[in-house]
């Protein structure tokens, strides 16, 4: 069980926004994309890692440019990601696996090895998006 | 849930995921309601030990794998390659110490071959931590890291939430206590080899025979500079038992009274060949 003190638990009861339902059109829960609405779903985590896991990469980010803008000033972080942003735009079609070679390359996800690499491999996944409904909703007529 | 959905909006991540958690609970509640068990994970339930001696590091490993009250594995090997001059002894879940070793391998591989330096421990060590705070102990990995580099030998204790300690002589396991009682009556700073193999030797021994989660033989691995010897087993302190009495009758127990011989007639109808497809 969680070990981490009073205020963790305190925490893993509150209602958390992150896992909130997908909002469609006029503010009602989508159901077309999001299959049907239960509170309990939503609102608590159903393992204390979730959360921590699912804004592991973007917080290391974080920390990171945060460090770097300290040590070297503003043009570092700025110039980084920069380049992650362009890396970003050179993907294929959303319903598509995409290498994301440059990207890996930049960040140096090239030289190591974690579990995003071992399990749950996005290219062995069972489930395909439906294109035209991904293309829409990248092109944002949806 | 997520399989009414498409997966228009996020794309899909590797790695973790939680989806059954929820799932898990209810089931487990509800066969726990019903009287039964769910299964549980295989642990090595372990007595695991290092020491640091003159000119290197002594690590020593029992080999009992446990399943609950059962013995899963009565041979596994719980001393695991980490790089050519560091190795690492596992507690805890099986699999968890099998996959945590393997990734940071691969790691230290890519990392060495990238700065072209041989791997240091400390590295290892950092990488280990680092992995292990991130899943705060749900990854129950405790691992006793070691090896010799070009600052000389170095032991760590790596527990499973991430804290780690560099000693001269560490233990963990179910039999950590029994094998630490050796320790802390026999170490010596700088000891010769054998006495350093003899030791951990004892204190393995002494998690065997004292504590259940513990038994089988004593796997040792001893690590200097330039030469790591891979002593799998040591010694077999419980070797199973011979049986003494056999009971099987001797030829001509039973004497025979007649004997007619009927031979058959078989004559050959057909004969095939069917060539098997070797490609």
């Amino acid at each position: 069980m969680n070990t981490r003190g009073l205020r963790s638990q305190l925490k893993d009861s509150v209602p958390v926004t992150g896992m909130g339902q997908q909002v469609g059109a006029y503010g009602v829960q989508d159901t077309l994309r999001s299959g049907f609405s239960s509170v309990k779903n939503e609102l608590l985590p159903s393992h204390a890692l979730e959360l921590s896991e699912k804004n592991f990469q973007l917080n290391q980010d974080k920390m990171n440019f945060s460090n770097l803008r300290n040590i070297q000033g503003l043009h570092a972080p700025l110039k980084l990601q920069m380049e992650y942003r362009a890396a970003r735009q050179i993907q294929r079609l959303p319903f598509l696996q995409s290498s994301h070679l440059a990207l890996d390359t930049l960040k140096g996800n090239d030289e190591s090895i974690s579990f995003e690499d071992i399990l749950n491999d996005p290219s062995q996944s069972e489930m395909v998006g439906e294109p035209h409904i991904m293309m829409e909703y990248k092109l944002g007529l949806m | 849930r997520k399989m009414a959905t498409l997966s228009v909006c996020q794309p899909q991540l590797g790695g973790f995921s939680f989806e059954n958690c929820k799932r898990n609970a209810v089931l487990e509640a509800e066969v726990t309601k019903l009287g039964c068990n769910i299964p549980s994970a295989r642990k090595t339930g372990t007595t695991i030990c290092g020491v640091v001696f003159k000119d290197g590091i002594v690590l020593g490993a029992d080999t009992r794998a446990t399943e609950g009250m059962i013995v899963a594995d009565k041979n596994c090997s719980k001393i695991h390659y980490i790089s050519p001059n560091i190795y690492c002894c596992g507690a805890g879940t099986a699999a968890d110490t099998e996959m945590t070793t393997q990734i940071i391998s691969s790691n230290l591989e890519l990392h060495s071959l990238s700065t072209s330096r041989l791997p240091r421990v400390a590295t290892a060590n950092r990488m280990l931590k680092q992995m292990l705070f991130r899943y705060q102990g749900h990854i129950g990995a405790a691992l006793v890291l070691g090896g010799v580099d070009c600052n000389g030998p170095h032991l760590y204790s790596i527990y499973p939430h991430g804290s780690t300690d560099k000693l001269p002589y560490v233990t963990m396991g179910s039999g950590s206590l029994a094998a630490m009682a050796v320790f802390e009556d026999r170490y010596k700073q700088d000891m010769e080899e054998e006495d350093a193999k003899r030791l951990v030797r004892d204190a393995i021994a002494a998690g065997i025979f004292n504590d259940l989660g513990s038994g089988s033989n004593i796997d040792l691995c001893v690590i200097t500079k330039g030469r790591v010897d891979y002593l799998r087993p040591h010694d077999m302190a419980n070797k199973k038992g011979v049986r003494t009495g056999n009971y099987k009758y001797k030829q001509g127990t039973t004497g025979v009274l007649t004997k007619s011989v009927i031979k058959l007639d078989l004559e050959v109808v057909e004969e095939t060949v069917q060539t098997m497809d070797t490609s």
